[in-house]
């Protein structure tokens, strides 16, 4: 199992990788709606990626509110 | 269907509702493919009295308020039973806002009880705001087994052995605090009483019926005027049954049609939209035979339906559309924003109607809806039974503000009586939308009053008709506003319009897009040509229900841009 900072690491890469913006632009603390310039229909694709490449599954409205990678990242650690 | 006229209040019609059809399926909930509860009227009467039991041990009475902060599922509606069957105040609030919104709201409110999913319940108690809530209890479903409650209950947990106690309302008593979504920072607690909700469900299912076996897809928030009245109270009063998804991903939402054979949905015009889009790129895909032969169909279907919907025989000509949608949809339901009339128009070809009405928090739900006698896709219908609408001071070409007065209008608003009385005027409700009526008695909405400019030819211009022109524009989004509504200037003349566009991710300004911009322009009349335009780098503020918050924008705008921003096209 990875641990947190893995977990978050792997994030800020599918994330970067998925939304196709150089990696070093993101931050772990960053608002990803306003980092990425996304909707919450498009967050929810990255949340379908994010669930195949950790096995898990991620309830919608378990991450109603969330908007940093940071939380995130916390949210699924818990789940693995 | 029950007879309302006979109910004096919510509570003792959705009683005799568990008891009319105890054998029929009410609620059924799936969390992406998988189903977790199917109720029937009878299995929610068991659910709900344990609860209400626990509410009157814990001394929850008549009058007291409670409110609810949960996303669209089964314990949403049991909970809320379990209050109006105790004779309580409900105060369902936006589980989108934030924990700082919800902690003020629930203070204006002065809710004694908080019913309210585990994830919102752990943002509230995170929120430096918390300490001083004065909620007396509060119930935390789905929380996890060792997860810290901070002092509240746990739903599942929170009940009682025996009847409780039904406490019977009157008409005129309040049911609902329900917050406005309107734009402005002052809290907006639109006091609505039994009397409103039990007219507004006769007017609506007149024209909309349901009966034991209709399927309403609950998508938008329950909190929301429209989810609870189609979602819940509807339904509920016909025998019909809900289907909550705990998933708003396209592909679970498109599953889910099928699935369970959908009756009814309402959906915003955004999502509305994304649908239409991705329809219309699998129908691009078919070639050759297929494609002449599925537009002879449309074409076919469009002929035999210009006067009525002819659900069944679409349904035969266009089948593999219709099976797409489960085959037993009969209309999809919109408002809330303006919408665009070739997504309705498109629709409306496949045999799909979708019945736009107009409405307001104020005024219980909708006031118009389409009643599709015919299909017209470039109003929001006509009054609903009950709704009595005029135009005030109306212009040359009958423009005016929207005025309602009905059994369905608000009592006030709550604790707020200088707004209440700037809001009802000689028991009117000033709906601050600019609107007109037609020949045939359809409502034509054509903006918000504030938003409108009066050009120095004397002639009104609203942003949002304009908007229309730019439909299908390449970009994110783009909204349409009025340059001294963005930088007041104490002066009407010399004024212009402003063109908003938010792009999409790494896309550019191009050369080409400015062309675009232009020739629609073009198609404008000279005294409604957008002057020029701005490039916003973050998305719109919306509303619950992706209305544009235009306000909030406006501000945001003012603070980082000035007119020296503006490109001229």
């Amino acid at each position: 199992m990875p641990n947190p900072d893995q977990t978050l690491t792997e994030i800020l890469n599918l994330a970067a990788a998925h939304f196709k913006v150089s990696r070093e632009k993101l931050t772990p603390d960053d608002d990803f709606f306003k980092t990425l310039g996304i909707d919450s229909l498009q967050t929810l694709d990255l949340l379908t990626r994010l669930e195949h490449h950790f096995h898990i599954e991620l309830p919608d409205y378990e991450l109603q509110g969330v908007s940093d990678f940071r939380t995130l990242a916390d949210r699924i650690q818990a789940r693995l | 269907m029950l007879n309302l006229d006979q109910y004096s209040c919510l509570g003792v019609a959705l009683r005799d509702a568990l008891e009319r059809w105890p054998n029929e399926t009410c609620l059924i909930e799936a969390d992406r493919d998988r189903e977790k509860t199917r109720l029937t009227y009878s299995d929610f009467k068991d659910v709900a009295m344990p609860l209400s039991r626990a509410l009157e041990d814990a001394e929850f009475n008549s009058g007291d308020r409670a409110a609810i902060i949960m996303t669209n599922q089964s314990k949403w509606l049991i909970s809320a039973y379990a209050v109006f069957y105790r004779g309580g105040v409900l105060v369902p609030l936006d589980y989108k806002l934030t924990a700082a919104e919800h902690l003020q709201l629930l203070a204006h409110c002065k809710a004694k009880f908080l019913i309210v999913e585990y994830h919102l319940w752990r943002a509230l108690t995170q929120s430096p705001e918390f300490k001083s809530h004065k909620l007396k209890k509060v119930l935390v479903t789905e929380a996890p087994l060792k997860a810290d409650l901070a002092g509240a209950y746990r739903w599942e947990e929170f009940r009682r052995k025996g009847e409780p106690g039904f406490v019977a309302r009157q008409r005129e008593d309040v049911v609902c605090i329900v917050y406005s979504s309107g734009t402005g920072g002052r809290p907006k607690g639109c006091v609505l009483t039994h009397d409103n909700y039990l007219e507004q469900c006769k007017s609506l299912t007149a024209w909309y019926p349901f009966w034991p076996g209709v399927r309403y897809l609950s998508i938008l928030p329950t909190n929301h005027a429209i989810d609870f009245m189609v979602g819940f109270i509807g339904p509920f009063v016909c025998g019909a049954c809900v289907v909550h998804l705990r998933t708003l991903r396209p592909e679970f939402v498109r599953d889910a049609f099928v699935r369970y054979k959908i009756t009814y949905v309402s959906l915003v015009p955004m999502i509305l939209k994304n649908l239409e889009r991705g329809l219309r790129a699998k129908l691009d895909e078919l070639r050759g035979a297929k494609r002449f032969l599925l537009r002879r169909m449309i074409a076919l279907n469009k002929w035999l339906t210009r006067k009525r919907p002819r659900v069944s025989l679409s349904r035969k000509l266009l089948s593999r559309v219709h099976q797409g949608f489960g085959g037993e949809l009969r209309a999809m339901f919109t408002g809330g924003a303006f919408m665009e009339p070739s997504t309705l128009q498109f629709f409306y070809d496949l045999g799909i109607p979708v019945a736009n009405g107009y409405g307001l928090t104020e005024a219980g739900t909708s006031l118009t809806l389409n009643d599709l006698k015919p299909f017209r896709a470039d109003t929001v219908g006509k009054p609903l039974p009950g709704v009595e609408l005029r135009i005030l001071n109306p212009d040359t070409e009958g423009i005016g503000e929207v005025a309602v007065r009905g059994k369905t209008v608000m009592s006030h608003y709550l604790d707020d009586p200088e707004l209440t009385a700037q809001t009802i005027v000689d028991g009117w409700l000033l709906t601050g939308d600019l609107g007109r009526f037609d020949g045939s008695g359809h409502l034509q909405l054509f903006g918000r009053k504030k938003n409108m400019i009066v050009t120095e030819g004397g002639k009104n211009i609203y942003p949002e008709d304009i908007e229309t022109v730019f439909e299908g524009l390449p970009v994110k989004e783009y909204c349409i506003f009025a340059a001294n509504y963005l930088w007041p200037a104490k002066t009407l003349s010399r004024e212009m319009l402003v063109l908003l566009l938010r792009l999409e991710q790494n896309q550019e300004f191009t050369s080409a897009l400015r062309e675009e911009l232009i020739t629609r322009n073009r198609r404008l009349p000279d005294f409604k040509r957008v002057g020029g335009y701005l490039l916003c780098g973050k998305d719109f503020p919306r509303t619950a229900s992706m209305k544009i918050k235009r306000t909030v924008l406006a501000e945001e705008l003012r603070k980082i841009l000035d007119r020296a921003a503006l490109v001229e096209l």
